[in-house]
Parts: structure tokens; C-alpha cells; sequence
């Protein structure tokens, strides 16, 4: 590696001059893009930072636990959201994680060579659909679903629970979970499915070797390997999320409250920013608002550096084994 | 090898001609557009309320084809955008549901033109049900409060006793959106009930006490017909649009069931007119005319009171300009109302119009003196 000075050519004043074309040049310009990002990131959270000023010096941490939402009296607190975000993004883990590891571990190790191409591609093409149709076909199709099958069946069997009481609107926390989770699905199976085929064949001969079963080989060999891959693709999915506004928006029901019932509707916070911004007239309300993005943005980042670091850490794992 | 080299380079560069050709060509039509129209357009920019977006296109449109050297823009980004860019100088007027408060005209006078009338109906879905419902204020305000829960309820019956109403939970629809929607009937049911008044109050986003949320007039209304036993409240137009059923809503003067009409909503201005000699800045809902449907109000185009705070953006010509296209909304403008469903303005309420326009002045001269 040469010193970053380099880029700048300062080290460079002998033999330079067949590097001083084009390479240099598109040296530079690249690292700017990439500083770009950086630039862009810091600048975005000094924005909300700022904007935000207002309600942070009139609300202070009480913002982070208040459940009182009125924009008539000015009586603002995040709570309601924050748990409306969080939670409705456990339950999307809670149901995706298994499917999306299934479909990574038949994608593989298990599915015959013909069928993997396609069904890889399907699951990516599932990633592309914009998340207003997922909406819509939630609100059309799940939400009716929901109400008329799943929420009569969940409250006779484990009624007795306070998650599955309450309402049965279809709307609600669990539409919220569930669209989610349909959501997450490509995000964690494409990004496990390329963490398991990064595991070196090595390992899985090894296992064979030893008299493993296919399940022991991809249990010790494969899953116990990749397991901090997998765990950056779940955060992957987490991010994803924790950041999903409009199919949420369309099936969640949009009511600031914390109820343990799972069918009762909630609230979250890219939901409410995006409901109320438009029309937000009062300073003290657009900056609150913006004071919810700052919390969101903060946690979406919080989540996605440790995603990648975990999915790095994985993959120069793999590096120092194959060398 | 070095063949196809040369190969690549040569479609490269016809390639290239290609581009620069497309560029040429293009360049020289604009060009020649601009040489054989030279500079005579006024361009009229404006922004804000959604509501009124429909009426405000067809307007825009109709007039500049009686008017070609005039183009007028609207863009419907809420009546709070509308009022941040008038305020910045950014558009030369802006729509808005909600009338901007003294206090908040910041950047200087901004002149309320009322330019059409919008109506909040109370929407419903019980199966079976046969005939409209009829409704009253402070039974609307109970539902929305969730101290009414059932259909059977006996206020609800004592006002239907010709319906059967059935033994089912109320499932109440809201929007979750900041909307004028929303303010137009959280204003009524402030004026017609006290403990609304008290506990939630009126604005463009409010603190349910009950109900399920949802985005914009579509939203509430899947909400609505997909829920049995639902109630909900929406524009007249999309209600109407989408064959959704609506209550009628009594009238607390004459004591009659009043069906939402555009004819009815009119009405709703006539109740006020004394006030709006005033100010015209002013709520109508629950109007004290007889034949008026109570949950309606007044949509503004808003304009600068003294045109010269624009600077070099502004002239007499061009205000000249705004102006004549806003006396032909308020006038002929309003005969492309009933076709979008918009009720029309009251003959009173333009006299009033024509009075606020001619108050409009560039550099201290009125610019409208017929």
C-alpha cells in the first residue's frame, strides 16, 4: 500500500509522470464520491441534528418516554413509535428468520443444480417489488386474511395469552409484523444463502469424512461457520425493517399507543413522519417530527455498522482459512 | 485481434457522431421554438392544498387556452407547503384549507380568496341496512370519542327508528395524515360538543381517542367498505365517487336531516354571510341556514396584499395577470365546479371575492378597478 499521500501526489515528484494521465485523476475523483457518502451521511444527521433543536430543548429526554401524542396541544412524546418500530420489527424477525434460513439452506446445500438459479433469482426479484404493493396487496389481501382466518384461530388456541386478545380488525400489529417479515424474507435468504457458498467445500468434506450426515454437515460445518454472516444478513433484514414506512403505513392502523394485544393497531416512527409532515404547520410539531427521525436514524445506523462489521469480520474469516 | 480493435473504434466513434447529431438536433429545435416565440408568456406559479388540486388544473387549463400567452402552474403539496412558499416569495399564490392567523403572516399581508367550498361526509358500512342513516353532531362526536361502541345503541336508534340496527361493535375509521379533511371535521364536532371541544379539539392531526388510522381519502375508505360495522368520514367527492354510504347529518337550527348535496353545502356560506363582510377567515360549519349541510368550509386561494414584496419577480403586467385569472376563477370558474364535484359559490360570496381583489395592490395602485 502506498501512503495515502499518494492520491494526492505529493510523494511523487520523480517517475510520476506516467502515472499523471488518467489513473491519478480517476484515483481522486473516486475518492471524492466515496467521500462523498461520508460527507452526505454527517451532513444529513447535522440537519436533523439542528432541526431538531426546538423540541429537544422544550421536550429533553422526556420525548423518549412520553406516550402522549397531541398535536392540538402541542404535547409531543415518541414512545408509542419507538415501541411500535421495535416491535413490529421483532415479530418480522421472529417469523422470517427460520423461512429465510430454510430457503438459503436448500438454496446451498440442498436443491438440485437446475432449480438453484431460478429460485435465487425469484427470491431476489421478491426484494425489487416497491414496498407500496407489498402494501397493498396487504391491506386487499392479508388484512381480510388475517381478520377472517388467523386472528379467530390464534385467540382459540392461545387466547389465553394477552398478545392474542383484543380486536379483531385484521389491522394491527401483527398485519404490521407480518408484512414485514414477507418483506425481510429476500434481504435474509440472499445474503445468508451467499455467506453458506462462501463456506469452503473443505469444510463440508471434512465433515463427510469424519461419517457426518448431510444434517450434521450442514449443522457443524456450514451453519456454525457462516452463523456471523448470517447474523449481519438478520441485521440486514432488522435495518430493513426498522426503515419500512408505506406497507406498514397501510396495514399497522396508525394509532399512537403501547398495548400488549397484538391486534390492536400501532404506530411507527418512518409511519408517523411520513403522515404528518406534509401538513405539520407548527414549529414545535415539524420539529418534533424531525426529532423522531433523528431517533430513527440513529438507530437504523447503530444497526447496519454492526451488520457489516459482523459480515466483514465473516468474511476475512474465510480469507485467512482458504489461504 | 487488432481487428477487431480497429472494429470497436470504429462504431466508438460513429457512435459518438450519433450522439453529437441527437445533441445538434435538439439544441436547434429549442432554438428555433424560442426564435419563432419570442418571449411573450407569463408564467403564474402556485402550490398547495391538495383538495382543491382537480378544480385549480381544469381552471388552469380552460384558461390558457382562452388565453394562451398566460401558463399557470399548481402543484398540490398541502396547504402548509403552499403556505411556506407564499410566505418565501416562492410562488405568486398558494391554496390553503386552513386560513393563515394574522399572527403568522410574517413576511406581509396575505389576502384570503375564498375559491371553493369542500363537505366532510360521515361514511358507513353496515351490512344489510336498508335506507340512510341519520346522524346528529353530538352523537358523531360520542362515536369518536368511544362512549357510543354499539350500532344498537339507543341514541343511534332513537334516531333511525325506522332502521334496524344491528347488535355490533362500532369499528371507527380516522385519517392518520395531517389533512384539511381532518380539520373540517374536528371543527364541527368542537362547535357541536363541548367534551370534544375539551379533549381533543380541532386541528389537521389530532389525538384519537379511538379508531384505526389510515392514509389519505382511499385509505379511509378501504378501511370503511372492507369492515363491516364501520364508520368513517371523507371528501364528498371521493364518497360519492366510490358509492360509499353517507349519513345525513341534522341540522341544529331547523332540527332536519340534511343530505349532503353539493346544493347543500352551498348553503352552508349563506348562513354566514354577515360575518364574512368581516373577515372571511371564518368556520362554517354548523350553519345557522336552515337547508345547510353543517360540516362543510371554505377552501382560499391566498395572494399578497401588495404585490411589489415579489421584487424584480413581479410587475404590474404579470399582476395584472394574477389577478384577471383569479376574478375568472371566482366568476366563470365556477361553472366547471358541479363536473368535478365542487359546490359553487354562493352569487354573495363572489361579491365579497370582487371586493378583496380590487384590495389588491402593486407599488400602493390597485390593479383592478373595473
Amino acid at each position: 500500500m502506498p501512503s495515502p499521500l499518494f492520491l494526492f501526489g505529493k510523494k511523487e515528484s520523480k517517475g510520476a509522470r506516467k502515472f499523471v494521465s488518467g489513473d491519478s485523476i480517476f484515483k481522486k475523483l473516486t475518492l471524492i464520491s466515496a467521500l462523498f457518502i461520508l460527507v452526505l451521511a454527517l451532513l444529513i444527521f447535522y440537519e436533523l441534528y439542528s432541526r431538531s433543536q426546538l423540541s429537544i430543548s422544550k421536550f429533553g429526554l422526556g420525548f423518549l418516554t412520553g406516550v402522549e401524542w397531541d398535536p392540538v396541544h402541542q404535547v409531543f412524546g415518541a414512545l408509542p413509535f419507538i415501541y411500535g418500530t421495535v416491535t413490529s420489527s421483532i415479530i418480522a424477525l421472529i417469523i422470517a428468520v427460520p423461512i429465510s434460513l430454510g430457503i438459503a439452506i436448500y438454496l446451498s446445500e440442498l436443491a438440485p443444480r437446475r432449480f438453484r438459479s431460478p429460485l435465487s433469482f425469484m427470491v431476489e426479484l421478491l426484494a425489487a417489488v416497491p414496498s407500496v404493493v407489498y402494501g397493498l396487496w396487504g391491506l386487499f389481501v392479508m388484512v381480510p386474511w388475517i381478520r377472517d382466518y388467523l386472528q379467530p384461530f390464534l385467540e382459540s388456541t392461545l387466547g389465553f395469552l394477552p398478545l392474542f386478545q383484543g380486536p379483531k380488525f385484521g389491522i394491527g400489529m401483527l398485519a404490521g409484523g407480518i408484512i414485514l417479515a414477507i418483506m425481510i424474507i429476500p434481504t435474509i435468504s440472499a445474503v445468508s444463502r451467499e455467506v453458506m457458498l462462501a463456506v469452503p467445500d473443505t469444510q463440508r468434506e471434512a465433515a463427510f469424512a469424519l461419517g457426518a450426515t448431510r444434517w450434521e454437515t450442514i449443522r457443524f460445518a456450514v451453519l456454525k461457520y457462516a452463523r456471523t454472516g448470517i447474523f449481519g444478513a438478520i441485521l440486514l433484514g432488522l435495518g430493513r425493517a426498522l426503515g419500512e414506512t408505506m406497507a406498514v403505513i397501510m396495514v399497522i392502523g396508525n394509532r399512537p399507543q403501547i398495548s400488549l394485544s397484538l391486534f390492536e393497531p400501532a404506530y411507527t416512527m418512518s409511519g408517523v413522519i411520513a403522515s404528518e409532515y406534509i401538513e405539520a404547520t407548527q414549529e414545535i410539531y415539524l420539529s418534533a417530527l424531525i426529532e423522531i427521525g433523528l431517533l430513527l436514524f440513529i438507530i437504523t445506523l447503530i444497526m447496519n455498522v454492526l451488520a457489516r462489521l459482523l459480515v466483514w469480520r465473516m468474511m476475512r474469516m474465510f480469507r485467512g482459512a482458504k489461504e | 485481434m487488432p481487428e477487431r480493435g480497429t472494429m470497436q473504434s470504429k462504431s466508438g466513434i460513429s457512435k459518438t457522431m450519433a450522439v453529437l447529431a441527437i445533441f445538434i438536433i435538439v439544441i436547434g429545435t429549442v432554438a428555433t421554438y424560442y426564435i419563432l416565440n419570442p418571449k411573450t408568456t407569463i408564467t403564474l406559479n402556485g402550490a398547495g392544498a391538495t383538495f382543491p388540486e382537480p378544480l385549480i388544473k381544469k381552471w388552469t387549463s380552460e384558461y390558457n387556452k382562452m388565453n394562451p400567452s398566460v401558463v399557470i402552474n399548481y402543484q398540490g403539496v398541502g396547504s402548509g407547503g403552499g403556505i411556506q412558499q407564499i410566505k418565501e416569495k416562492v410562488v405568486d399564490f398558494a391554496g390553503t384549507d386552513a386560513p393563515v392567523k394574522d399572527e403568522e403572516m410574517t413576511t406581509g399581508y396575505l389576502v384570503h380568496i375564498p375559491e371553493t367550498m369542500g363537505a366532510v361526509v360521515v361514511a358507513y358500512n353496515i351490512p344489510g341496512l336498508t335506507g340512510s342513516l341519520k346522524l346528529d353532531g353530538d352523537t358523531i362526536a360520542k362515536i369518536f370519542l368511544g362512549n357510543i361502541t354499539k350500532w344498537n345503541n339507543e341514541r343511534l336508534v332513537a334516531l333511525n327508528p325506522e332502521l334496524s340496527l344491528p347488535d355490533q361493535n362500532i369499528f371507527v375509521a380516522h385519517r392518520s395524515d395531517g389533512s384539511g379533511t381532518t380539520y373540517i371535521f374536528t371543527d364541527y364536532l368542537s362547535a357541536v360538543s363541548q367534551e370534544w371541544a375539551d379533549k381533543v379539539g380541532k386541528g389537521k392531526s389530532v389525538n384519537w381517542p379511538v379508531g384505526v388510522g389510515a392514509q389519505g381519502n382511499p385509505g379511509v375508505a378501504g378501511l370503511v367498505s372492507q369492515n363491516p360495522y364501520s364508520i368513517g368520514y371523507m371528501e364528498i367527492a371521493y364518497a360519492s365517487l366510490n358509492n360509499i354510504s353517507y349519513a345525513w347529518i341534522k341540522n341544529e337550527f331547523s332540527g332536519e336531516f340534511i343530505e349532503p348535496t353539493l346544493e347543500s353545502v352551498s348553503k352552508a356560506a349563506e348562513g354566514f354571510l354577515d360575518q364574512m363582510q368581516e373577515d372571511v377567515r371564518i368556520s362554517i360549519v354548523n350553519s345557522p341556514d336552515p337547508e345547510a349541510y353543517p360540516i362543510a368550509s371554505f377552501t382560499y386561494i391566498l395572494l399578497h396584499q401588495e404585490l411589489n414584496v415579489y421584487g424584480e419577480k413581479m410587475n404590474f403586467e404579470k399582476s395584472r395577470a394574477l389577478l384577471n385569472f383569479i376574478w375568472w376563477a371566482v366568476h366563470e370558474g365556477q361553472s366547471y365546479s358541479e363536473a368535478l364535484l365542487y359546490p359553487r359559490l354562493p352569487p354573495e360570496v363572489i361579491v365579497i371575492c370582487e371586493e378583496l381583489l380590487r384590495s389588491i395592490t402593486y407599488n400602493g395602485q390597485p390593479i383592478i378597478t373595473s
